[in-house]
């Protein structure tokens, strides 16, 4: 029963597997690797797999040539409190538009859904100049508003109401005999059910945050205010050229430890992005 | 009461609710029908506000501004009418940067659909360690996007690994991002790599879906394998090919750092696609008046891709969920 395929055809599938892993592995491992080979190594060819002299000096250079701690905990508070707020808002209208019954659901729900068709790259723009009248271009506000309440999140409401959808509604009519209001029954009863929901938003609500670059460029332009994928670009030399070693290294810092998350809790992470709202 | 949140620490621990506290039920004016209303309004007001302010309004005010001459850096803001959608239509660049943007679309979407399904029916396969497997495919996918191509950036050097390895195996690779085509290709198979473990896990679910007594019966009737993938497996996961197909579509129309990080849409406009050229007319040439009638095609174009892949679906999606 275990296996059907005869060997060969096994033998065949593993091979296949295996070559094709290769441009998947192959370039965060030999990033971290490298990120700690002296410069003369890093172009080295076969590549050396593990480093032989081991050398700091490309991580203390990222931290000399940029506030480098100071834009880690920039990324690091915008993406938490873009996900909390992402979580709170999207829960809120996703279960409203799933369980309560108020006049002019529907019309609010396709202008919410609106959002779904509209990349923010269309509005880039105009929400450039909306920030800048209000003063608020080179501060975070923009990188924190805008994915909390604008496009993102409506896509966070839609998969958050697919799921609250799903759920059986006997419970929370039971609770609301027993006389729990709106927001209890959805703090008590409705808000733990919907834990695999929760944790897939929040995954890709972290990610999407942690990797925001277009609006970052746009709207930031103080170092110190910096994000992490904007900060890894300016790491060049004097002739605009790129500093390898440096770059790699501070590249390795802001992968790593999105990486030792997903290592560890893999299956919470894959099979909650496969089976929640995202399958349609 | 206990015996309800007794029911539901079943399976999540229900934590002390602050504020939940049972209200006694009301009678008269205040209806549970008049508290629903209220109650479900108040549950929308943030996404709702939210989405009127930073979607909406800006939708709005792009098609304003792509009706005027503006140009942030002289200070120029004058009502034109048409004059840019004018410009659009004569912009020498602009055909270029639409046949980038369709042949890297395309080129992405092709590629990732075939190999996240590729990818897929090999990890469904009975075999040891396919978990291991799917997480290695997987990984790219969490890993910052930026420093993901960095890293590309540096393996497709002329030194670098990528043709190190084809020299390896006696073949003289190009400078991949100095050349036109070999640029386009490299964006499109970093972008690939980097995020096909999404719909690869999408369609993992969807193959798990499929019953296994399909099989079993086209087996009895001698289909051959592929016949049983063609005539089997495609109908019953197509709902899963068109949502992946119009999220990689809509995602491909949106590539943007990987572009400006790896090529800056060189060599010359080979790698500049609609999002890229917007950005650079919008923010480097502070032309925000045609920037915005850029950013209506790319609109438009994405509620068309959206609107008539919906439509196939009738045609080609063999069941609707």
């Amino acid at each position: 029963m275990n296996n059907r395929l005869p060997l060969r055809a096994r033998v065949a599938i593993y091979g296949l597997i295996c070559l094709l892993a290769v441009p998947f592995v192959f370039p965060t491992w030999w990033m971290i690797t490298s990120s700690f080979k002296p410069v003369g190594d890093i172009f080295a060819f076969p590549p050396s797999l593990i480093p032989t002299d081991l050398s700091f000096s490309a991580y203390r250079q990222v931290f000399e040539l940029q506030p480098f701690a100071r834009q880690y905990l920039n990324s690091a508070y915008i993406a938490a409190v873009v996900t909390v707020g992402t979580l709170a808002v999207s829960s809120l209208a996703g279960y409203a538009f799933a369980r309560i019954r108020f006049r002019g659901q529907h019309a609010l729900f396709l202008l919410v859904l609106v959002g779904l068709l509209i990349p923010s790259e269309v509005t880039i723009v105009p929400l450039f100049q909306m920030f800048n009248s209000v003063d608020l271009i080179d501060t975070h506000w923009p990188l924190i508003l805008v994915p909390m309440l604008g496009a993102p999140s409506v896509l966070a409401t839609f998969i958050m109401r697919q799921f609250f959808i799903t759920l059986p509604t006997e419970l929370e009519e039971a609770a609301r005999v027993d006389g729990l209001g709106r927001l209890a029954t959805f703090w008590r009863i409705a808000l733990p059910l919907a834990r695999p929901a929760l944790g897939a938003v929040a995954i890709f609500t972290f990610l999407h945050s942690w990797n925001l670059y277009l609006e970052p460029i746009v709207f930031l332009s103080t170092p110190e205010k910096f994000t992490l994928p904007q900060a890894l670009t300016q790491f060049v030399d004097a002739y605009g050229g790129p500093m390898w070693d440096v770059q790699l290294s501070a590249a390795s810092m802001t992968a790593l430890p999105v990486l030792v998350v997903f290592v560890i809790a893999q299956r919470q992470f894959i099979e909650g992005l496969a089976h929640t709202g995202l399958k349609g | 009461m206990p015996v309800l949140t007794d029911d539901v620490a079943g399976r999540a621990d229900p934590r002390p609710a602050p504020g939940g506290t049972t209200a006694p039920r009301r009678r008269g004016w205040w209806t549970s029908r008049r508290r629903d209303q209220v109650a479900g309004l108040l549950f929308v007001t943030p996404q709702l506000v939210g989405t009127l302010l930073f979607v909406l309004l800006p939708l709005g005010l792009v098609v304003w501004y792509s009706l005027h001459e503006w140009n942030v850096l002289a200070d120029t803001f004058d009502f034109v009418g048409t004059d840019n959608y004018r410009e659009l239509v004569d912009d020498p660049k602009l055909p270029g940067v639409l046949r980038t943007t369709l042949f890297f679309s395309v080129g992405l979407v092709v590629f990732n659909l075939a190999l996240a399904l590729l990818l897929a029916v090999l990890l469904n396969q009975r075999l040891r360690g396919t978990v291991v497997f799917r997480t290695l495919f997987f990984s790219p996918v969490v890993v910052s996007l930026v420093a993901w191509t960095i890293v590309w950036g540096f393996l497709l050097q002329d030194n670098g690994g990528v043709n190190g390895v084809a020299g390896a195996v006696g073949l003289d690779g190009p400078n991949w991002l100095r050349g036109e085509w070999t640029a386009l290709l490299s964006v499109i198979v970093v972008q690939v790599v980097k995020n096909v473990g999404l719909n690869m896990v999408l369609f993992l679910a969807a193959l798990q879906g499929v019953p296994a007594e399909l099989y079993e019966a086209a087996r009895v009737e001698g289909a051959s394998r592929w016949t049983q993938f063609r005539r089997i497996t495609v109908p019953l996961i197509s709902p899963t090919i068109l949502l992946t197909s119009i999220i990689t579509v809509v995602g491909a129309l949106q590539v943007f750092a990987q572009i400006a990080v790896l090529t800056q849409g060189g060599p010359g406009t080979s790698t500049t696609v609609l999002v890229y050229y917007l950005y650079q007319q919008a923010f480097q040439f502070h032309q925000f008046g045609y920037g915005s009638t850029l950013s209506v095609l790319l609109f438009l174009i994405v509620l068309t891709l959206t609107i008539v892949q919906w439509r196939m679906r009738r045609k080609w999606v063999f069941h609707e969920q």
